[in-house]
């Protein structure tokens, strides 16, 4: 067994609004960078687990966004990363 | 007839729940406590306001799972009732008692103010005890009560009748400037398919005694004697 380091993030689902984003782009336009369109703030997790290894880190980790750590109703997460901690 | 409160580590309005179950409608009132594995017989399970374990991680979610949850997800799948008020409305749709979920205000700001709710369904076993299209006086306080919902799930829940409260302006109309949250369709209360779950964001509880500045909703645990009487 090694010990992983997985990063996810969640973020609130396309076509649901956003206000926290909607807030931080209207910043962001009025500080001059109008180029900044859709801005979704979210969350971003760090678990250190132990695994087999990195594709059985990514499963159980999975399965804890789909049970836990995200809202399937309201949000997406996708996996940021799955190092060895 | 038994009213179960369950207080979580957060919970901040079980005792109004229970002083509204227990003074103002003379009903027997129970406190249970999250870790425990019995409902010591209830009638109805009461999920209180407040913020259990600090919303951390979403409004909701860790309670969702606290030793009790157990036994009321049992209490609410033998067709007995579960009164979900505020964060005990997040709680239910964590569970899965009620679909959908409730979102940050779309003001981003907590809102503590009196607001007028229209009855969508007074056939409930929660509003039989008042007339369709009533309008009530009940305080809401949430920063977490932007409900929402997939097209189609909001489709089921209109064609059911699952709507039960809307927010709407003094002449009972559904407007924006009514709304507190930014809630879909201005939907302030559900109940499940069944009917037997009711989440709602606004306080019945604290609108119970002419001192609290309404009395409205004491109906809605009336309607909840009525139904288990009869």
């Amino acid at each position: 067994m090694t010990r992983f380091r997985v990063a996810v993030h969640i973020v609130p689902r396309k076509g649901i609004l956003d206000p926290q984003g909607k807030a931080v782009a209207d910043a962001l336009h009025a500080l001059g960078f109008p180029s900044v369109g859709d801005v979704r703030v979210g969350r971003h997790l760090v678990l250190d687990l132990e695994a087999a290894d990195a594709a059985e880190a990514d499963t159980r980790v999975r399965a804890m966004c789909d049970k836990l750590l995200a809202n399937p109703v309201t949000e997406d997460y996708e996996i940021a990363g799955v190092t060895p901690a | 007839m038994k009213f179960g409160i369950v207080t979580f580590p957060g919970s901040n309005c079980d005792d109004d729940a229970y002083v509204a179950v227990t003074e103002a409608l003379g009903a027997t009132g129970i406190r249970l406590w999250h870790k425990d594995h019995d409902l010591q017989g209830v009638d109805v399970v009461i999920l209180p306001g407040g913020f259990s374990y600090g919303d951390y991680l979403r409004a909701g979610a860790i309670a969702r799972f606290s030793p009790i949850m157990r036994e009321v997800i049992a209490h609410a799948e033998r067709g007995a009732p579960v009164l979900g008020i505020c964060n005990g409305f997040q709680i239910a749709c964590e569970a899965h008692l009620l679909p959908g979920a409730l979102l940050r205000n779309a003001s981003l700001q907590f809102v503590s103010d009196m607001v007028t709710l229209r009855v969508e369904n007074a056939t409930t076993r929660f509003t039989n005890r008042y007339d369709a299209g009533q309008l009530l006086r009940i305080p809401v306080a949430h920063g977490d009560g932007r409900f929402t919902i997939d097209a189609e799930g909001l489709s089921a829940l209109e064609d059911r009748g699952q709507v039960v409260f809307r927010y709407v302006d003094s002449t009972g109309a559904t407007t924006d400037a009514a709304n507190p949250n930014a809630s879909l369709d201005n939907i302030a209360g559900i109940v499940n398919a069944r009917g037997n779950v009711l989440g709602m964001m606004p306080h019945p509880e604290r609108a119970v005694d002419a001192a609290l500045g309404s009395t409205d909703g004491l109906a809605l645990f009336e309607s909840m004697l009525a139904a288990v009487a009869a």
